[in-house]
Formats: structure tokens, C-alpha cells, sequence
């Protein structure tokens, strides 16, 4: 396994011990929510109600998310944490019981508005699945499609936009040579590089990430968490994940959803060191989840 | 007691090892092997029957002579023997009680094709083997293929010119030169007729059309198109007299062939389309002469009552057909079947129509034929008749069967198979791909349209292949809505507007019906009932096979996303 080394030229190669990347996160301090400004808030979740038919998913969640930082979205399974994060692009409109209360804004626009285009939402509002889920076509119409969708764009520009996301992605260097081949051809870590390039080809404000890494084997788990890295200095990221190690890993600032409810919300160093709620310690400390 | 003991065992143990084997699960294999050899042997034993019976046809066989005699008189006949048969020697004396002979238990008969329909019928004859006094295989005879009374057979023995016989050294060359110069006239005949007396025909049609709408207009100005029909009428006249000239030419030479039976018949080389004398034929010529038969076969037009000559016409309905009906019928399933499972709001009512659907391609065909006459013909024919072709009437342009309705109606047969399997199709796409489309800011219509139907693309190939399967072998609702036995014409040609939708067209299903069970000569038929049969199956399968390896290919392209 080689983990690539940033700063490779500064490390001493007769000293060669095993060094595991220090994330940029903790280096540079996030800061506390206290401390955030207005200008800091991407997205902005006020009172916030999901139900499926009957059954409440999600009750009264408030929430502030902040550009181009990562936030995490942890907690047990079915505790509504991908349906909060598929609240943000609205893909939960797809399933016909659903019903919403509540206002969530990106950018200071509501996203309920009836004015609002659900596709041009979509176009802002970038998303990445559990299971890779590249479309049945080139490798290079994969990461066209989102583009072309906006419109006729000369052939030229289209090739550059194209290497640009997938060099962004990590994945320029492996495909290079193979753009026309079939996507389904590629590995499972590979399939999920190419859907991110996918989706930041048509350079969204927010990524939505639903359990990007849970069906990756650790190489490529590793692989797409350096890639969460270097892409939050351009976008929002927000992450759902089932993997504390990977929450504390990678997101400056961690959810705990438990039941619907948001539980609490801070930095990322807090949840994990010294969370002020029970239910967020036991979860943390393994008691159940 | 010990021996009876030993057997309670052994039965216990064989039950046992019984159980066992059954529990093995071998019989459940053995059981579904013999299934599906049972298909293939029912598969390839039908193509096998119909391509023995039906390929048989073609060879040039060996002409023989026999010598018989019943009755107490001599006859001497001359043919090909089609088939050998015993009957039991009472069915043989029950019908011939006068019969003085000894008779063996079981009496054999031949039948044999004798020709020469036009002194002698019928062309086939049937002779006990024990009447015969003498067989032979005379290597001089000679077997024409004529365009009228069938084949004649007997020995050539003079060629006339205008009925003087003419004095040549070899006369099977001078035969078969005269052949060919009528076989060219006949064509340049049939070209003229087919090209310009067509073309003529069809532009004087369009000028009383045309005059005929001006009436019904209240315009009574003529004079332009009168001007113009003045003047195909003397095209027509220049050709038309050349024609005569052709068909005069053409009647210059004729044959005298004496008879088995030792009279001579005069026969005019106009009427004969090839000559062969198969007693002298190497294995090679005759191989060559079969593969030319059969293309003959395909290519050429029916004649005598669809009896004799080619089987063209059906072919090429039959294929067009289906080409329009495919066209038809995959955009309306595939839109159909789009609302069913991707717009329409799931629930009972949606289920509702989906068991229509299916119980739709329950429905007896003929019902459909019943339908397609009253909807598409008389009703929506007859409207189009009416507003748009009013000056054709009474005479009906699209208010009559023809190749339109006959392909929509097959269509509306088919469609519920092109549903149900693009529906299934739809259903397999997994959600991940779709909602992966529509993250990127995709709307549903573009999802459909980029993702959801080139992935659902193999399973209308599937659904177009059984409707095709369906269709191609369809007769009875055609015999309503299109298909005659004899079309004059193409639903093709080089008039415009080139596709004839409105004609009425030849299929082979419907060729098979006619030549088999509505022909006056049933010997004569039953070949080529054969080999129409095995072409429609080879059309099928062909049709299919394409069909087929189109999906697959499509198949493996979208084979890992679906699952």
C-alpha cells in the first residue's frame, strides 16, 4: 500500500518510518460554531420535518453547514442521516409519500420554493452514492453527461473539463489512455472516483456524499479520503458515514442523528473527545449503533 | 421365515436406495434433459420434413418410360416418378373388382408425373407395379417447362419457322438458341409492360383523378390535363404497338414432339421457359440445374393458378410486412409500456390495465382480422377515403384491404408482447443508475431518454423478436385485412410515391393456405406446399436470428449495470 506524501521532497529517505498523512484538518483549526460568521454559512436547515406516510424520519432538525469544510453525518442505521443529506438535493421528491416541513436554504435561497427548478437545485447540489453507479457508457461520456445536459458545448472545451474533473478526482493518471472504454470496466474504487469526477464536472457549490467509501476495500477507502481532502478548499462536502474512524478522519465538523432527532452538532474534535450529550458518548464509545 | 426376512430387507433397502435417488435430484435432470430433447427432435424433425418434401421438388429426376398393360391394352407413358406406395390387396380389389390377375398381398403402385396437360389430363397417374411389361430410360426424351399446361413431356423431332421445319444438324442447340431468343423477347416484353405501359397506365389514372377532383370542384377546365392525356395516349399507342411486334416475333418459332404413345403435338417455343433432357444429364449439370430451380423459385412470379413458377411476390409481402409492422408496433409498446411503469402512479388501476394488456395477446386472432376490417378498413380507411380521396370514388383507395392495414392490425396483435417485456426491462434498471442521472440535474424526461431506454434496449429487441415470431406467421386476419392470392403488382415500384400502402399484397402463410387446400391440382401443389412452408420458417428464423444477435450485442454492453 503506498500512501502518496504531499510534501515528498522535505522527507528524509534514509529515515523511512511509516507515516500515516496528517489530515489538513487537524492541523488548521476549524472554527467553533460560536465563531462562525454569516458569510461561513453555506446551507442553513431550520426546523426541519420529514415523515414517510405516517412514520416521522426526521423531527425539528436545525443546522448550519459551512463553506468548504466537511461535515459528517454519523449515527445508527435508520437514524435518518441519509435522509436528511438526500433532503439537500431533494431526492427524497422521488418517493411519493414523502412529506416536508420546515426550510432548508443554500445560499440564502429556499430550496422549497415553488420558483425553484429541482434539476438546476441538482446542478448545484452534487451527489455521490453508496454504490458506485457509473451509466452504462464510456468512461468519458460518464463525466460528459452532466455537462452536456447544460447545453451544446464546443467539443474542445468539453475534452478539457473532462480531464479537468477527472484529474481533480485522482483518476486522470489511470485513464487516461482508456477514455472510450466502458466504465463498467473499471474497479469498484475506480467506478467511485469516476462518479465523483461525474459529478464535479458540472462544478457544484455542495457535494453530498451518502456513504461514499462503504462498499470500497481499504485502498480505495483511503484513497477517496484524500480525495475528500483536496476537494473541500473548492466545495462544501457533506458526508454520511457509518465509519467513526472515517468521520473523525476526514470532516471538520460531525452530526449525531439518533432517532430523527439531531442530537449534537460540533466540530469534529469535540464530538469525538468531549461530547457534551450521553447518547453522542455511548454511540462514540461503541455502546450501541 | 429366514428367506422371507432377506426379502423384507432387500425391498427396504431398494426403497431406500430409491428414495435416494430421488433425493439425488437425478431424475429431476434426467426429466428436464428429455424435455428439451424432445423440443429439438420436434424442431428439427418439422424443418427436417419440410426440407426432404419440400427440396425434392427441384432436382431434375430421371424420365422414365413403362410399358403397361390393364385391361388387356397397351399403353406406353413417359414421366417422373414422384412416389411409391403399397396398398393391401383387398383396398387394391375392392377398386378394380373386374381384375382376372393373381394379386400379391400387397400391390405396389406408382405415381407418375406425366404432363402434357393439354392433350391428356391429368398430369399425374398412378400405375400397379404388376401391370407393368417393360420399363426403360430412354436417353433421348425431353422435358419442357412451359408458361402454360405445365411440363410436356416426349422426344423432340422437328424445330419449325413459321410453321415450315427447319433443316439443322444439331437440333437440341437450334432448340435451346430459340429458347433463349424468346426468353429475351418475353423480357423485353414484360419490360416494357412492367416500366412504361405501367407508368403510362398509372399518369392517365392520375389525369382522370385529377379531372375528376377539378369536377367535383366546379372547375371545368381541362384543357392542360387534356393536352398531357392526348399525349400519353400516343406513348401509350407507340409502345403498345411495339409490343405486337415483340409478340409477333415472339410466336415465329414452335416444336413438334412426338408423344409417348407415338403422336406428335406441335408447341410453340414461346411457351417454353427452359428444356432439359435429365436421361442425359452428368450429376454436375444436374446439381447446377437444381440450385437453379430453386432460385427460380425465389425469384420468380407464380403462374397457373400459383401452382407453378415462383413464389416472389408472397416472399416480399411477407417480408415487407413485417418490416412495417416491426416499425409500428416497437415506438408504440415502448411508449405504452414508458407510461405504464415510469409516469403512471402505481395502484390497482394501473394494475388493471397491465392484466388487459396481457389478456390481449390472449385474444384469437382472427378477432383481430374481424376488428382491423371494421376499425382500420371501413372506418378509418373510409374516412380517409372521404376527405382526401374523394375524386377516386366509388372506387375505394385506402377503404379496401391493403398492406397498411394489414400491418397495423398484426401491430395491434403484438403490441402487448412488446409491452410486457419493455416493462420488464424497465423494471430491472436499478434505482442507482436513475437517481445517479438525476443527481447530476438531469429531469425524468432526460433520464428516460439518455439512461433508462438504451439500457432497457435489449428487452424490446426481446419483445420485437416474439412479436415478429407472432406475426410473420399470421394468416388468418390477414385473409381480411390485405392478403389475395394473386397480387398484380408490388406494394413497391417506380412510381411515386414508390411505397404502395395501399395495395393489396401476397403472403406466404396465406400462399400455403391457397396452394395447398384451394389448388385444382393437388399433386402438382403439394411440393411447393412443402417448400413455401420451409421458406417461411427459414424467413422466421432469419428475422430472428438478426433480431437476436442485435440484442446480445446490446446486451453485453449494459450486462454489469443491471442488476
Amino acid at each position: 500500500m503506498t500512501i502518496e506524501n504531499r510534501d515528498g521532497d522535505s522527507m528524509n529517505t534514509t529515515n523511512v518510518a511509516i507515516e500515516v498523512p496528517v489530515p489538513q484538518s487537524a492541523v488548521e483549526v476549524a472554527p467553533a460554531p460560536h465563531e462562525w460568521r454569516d458569510e461561513d454559512i453555506c446551507i442553513e436547515v431550520s426546523d426541519l420535518s420529514l415523515a414517510y406516510g405516517e412514520t416521522a424520519a426526521l423531527t425539528n432538525i436545525s443546522m448550519q453547514v459551512v463553506r468548504q469544510r466537511v461535515t459528517a453525518l454519523i449515527g445508527p442505521s435508520g437514524c435518518g442521516k441519509s435522509t436528511l443529506l438526500r433532503c439537500f438535493n431533494r431526492m427524497n421528491d422521488l418517493i411519493d409519500s414523502v412529506r416536508i416541513s420546515g426550510r432548508i436554504e443554500l445560499n440564502g435561497m429556499e430550496i422549497h420554493a415553488p420558483t425553484v427548478d429541482v434539476a438546476q437545485l441538482r446542478r448545484r447540489v452534487g451527489m455521490v452514492f453508496q454504490r458506485p453507479n457509473p451509466f452504462p457508457k464510456s468512461i468519458y461520456e460518464n463525466v460528459a453527461y452532466g455537462v452536456r445536459l447544460q447545453g451544446r458545448i464546443p467539443k474542445s472545451e468539453l475534452d478539457d473539463r473532462v480531464e479537468w474533473a477527472l484529474k481533480n478526482a485522482a483518476l486522470w493518471e489511470e485513464v487516461r489512455d482508456r477514455l472510450n472504454e466502458s466504465a463498467l470496466g473499471m474497479s469498484g474504487g475506480q467506478q467511485q472516483r469516476l462518479v465523483i469526477a461525474r459529478a464535479i464536472a458540472i462544478q457544484p457549490d455542495v457535494l453530498l456524499l451518502d456513504e461514499p467509501a462503504s462498499a470500497l476495500d481499504p485502498i480505495s477507502t483511503s484513497k477517496i479520503e484524500e480525495l475528500i481532502h483536496q476537494l473541500k478548499t473548492d466545495y462544501t462536502i457533506l458526508i454520511v458515514t457509518h465509519n467513526m474512524q472515517q468521520a473523525a478522519r476526514v470532516s471538520d465538523y460531525t452530526g449525531f442523528l439518533y432517532l430523527g432527532n439531531l442530537v449534537e452538532y460540533d466540530t469534529t474534535n469535540i464530538i469525538f473527545t468531549n461530547p457534551t450529550q450521553k447518547q453522542t458518548e455511548d454511540y462514540i464509545t461503541g455502546r450501541y449503533g | 421365515m429366514a428367506t422371507s426376512e432377506t426379502t423384507e430387507q432387500d425391498l427396504s433397502i431398494q426403497r431406500q436406495s430409491l428414495r435416494v435417488w430421488w433425493q439425488s435430484g437425478d431424475p429431476w435432470i434426467w426429466l428436464t434433459s428429455a424435455a428439451v430433447a424432445v423440443s429439438v427432435t420436434a424442431v428439427l424433425g418439422l424443418v427436417g420434413l419440410l426440407a426432404v418434401n419440400g427440396l425434392a421438388h427441384f432436382w431434375p429426376s430421371e424420365v422414365i418410360a413403362i410399358k403397361h398393360e390393364s385391361y388387356g391394352q397397351q399403353t406406353t407413358i413417359l414421366g417422373e416418378l414422384s412416389e411409391r406406395e403399397f396398398i393391401a390387396r383387398r383396398q387394391f380389389l375392392e377398386a378394380n373388382p373386374q381384375y382376372a390377375g393373381n394379386v400379391a398381398n400387397t400391390v405396389e403402385r406408382w405415381l407418375l408425373k406425366t404432363g402434357n396437360r393439354q392433350i391428356d389430363p391429368p398430369d399425374f397417374r398412378w400405375v400397379f407395379t404388376h401391370d407393368v411389361v417393360e420399363q426403360s430410360v430412354p436417353t433421348d426424351v425431353v422435358v419442357l417447362e412451359r408458361t402454360e399446361w405445365g411440363n410436356a413431356y416426349g422426344y423432340l423431332t422437328a424445330i419449325k419457322q413459321q410453321g415450315m421445319p427447319l433443316e439443322t444438324s444439331d437440333t437440341w442447340a437450334e432448340l435451346q438458341s430459340r429458347i433463349a431468343r424468346s426468353e429475351s423477347i418475353r423480357e423485353a416484353i414484360d419490360q416494357l409492360q412492367e416500366d412504361q405501359i405501367s407508368s403510362i397506365n398509372y399518369e392517365i389514372e392520375a389525369i382522370r383523378l385529377e379531372k375528376r377532383r377539378r369536377q367535383l370542384d366546379g372547375v371545368t377546365d381541362f384543357s392542360d390535363l387534356e393536352a398531357n392525356e392526348t399525349e400519353l395516349q400516343a406513348e401509350y399507342v407507340l409502345v403498345e404497338n411495339e409490343v405486337f411486334r415483340l409478340t409477333e416475333s415472339l410466336e415465329r418459332d414452335s416444336l413438334s414432339l412426338t408423344l409417348a404413345d407415338g403422336t406428335e403435338t406441335v408447341i410453340p417455343i414461346s411457351t417454353v421457359i427452359q428444356a432439359w433432357r435429365p436421361n442425359q444429364m452428368s450429376l454436375r449439370q444436374k446439381v447446377g440445374m437444381y440450385f437453379k430451380n430453386l432460385w427460380n423459385f425465389l425469384t420468380d412470379d407464380p403462374r397457373e393458378a400459383n401452382t407453378e413458377g415462383g413464389i416472389y411476390p408472397a416472399l416480399f409481402g411477407t417480408v415487407l410486412m413485417v418490416l412495417l409492422m416491426s416499425l409500428l408496433v416497437t415506438p408504440f409498446g415502448v411508449v405504452a409500456a414508458l407510461y405504464l411503469r415510469e409516469y403512471a402512479k402505481q395502484g390497482p388501476f394501473v394494475q388493471l390495465i397491465r392484466i388487459a394488456v396481457n389478456n390481449l395477446a390472449g385474444v384469437p386472432s382472427i378477432v383481430y382480422g374481424v376488428f382491423g376490417l371494421g376499425f382500420f378498413v371501413y372506418l378509418v380507411g373510409g374516412t380517409i377515403d372521404d376527405l382526401f380521396f374523394p375524386e377516386a370514388k366509388p372506387a375505394p383507395t385506402f377503404g379496401t384491404p391493403g398492406l397498411i392495414w394489414a400491418s397495423l392490425t398484426l401491430a395491434l396483435l403484438t403490441v402487448p408482447v412488446v409491452i410486457v417485456s419493455t416493462e420488464e426491462g424497465l423494471t430491472r434498471i436499478s434505482r442507482d443508475v436513475r437517481e445517479g442521472s438525476l443527481a447530476l440535474g438531469a429531469t425524468k424526461a432526460e433520464t428516460i431518454f439518455k439512461i433508462v431506454l438504451p439500457m432497457a434496449s435489449p428487452s424490446i429487441l426481446t419483445g420485437m423478436i416474439l412479436a415478429v415470431a407472432r406475426a410473420a406467421g399470421e394468416v388468418a386476419p390477414l385473409m381480411l385485412v390485405g392478403v389475395v392470392k394473386l397480387a398484380p403488382t408490388l406494394p413497391i415500384d417506380g412510381n411515386f410515391p414508390y411505397l404502395h400502402l395501399d395495395r393489396k399484397f401476397m403472403h406466404l402463410g396465406f400462399h400455403i393456405y391457397d396452394v395447398g387446400f384451394q389448388s385444382p391440382n393437388v399433386d402438382a401443389a403439394r411440393p411447393l406446399v412443402f417448400a413455401t412452408a420451409l421458406l417461411l420458417v427459414v424467413i422466421i428464423i432469419v428475422l430472428n436470428l438478426t433480431a437476436i444477435t442485435l440484442r446480445n450485442r446490446l446486451e453485453a454492453r449494459y450486462r454489469a449495470s443491471i442488476n
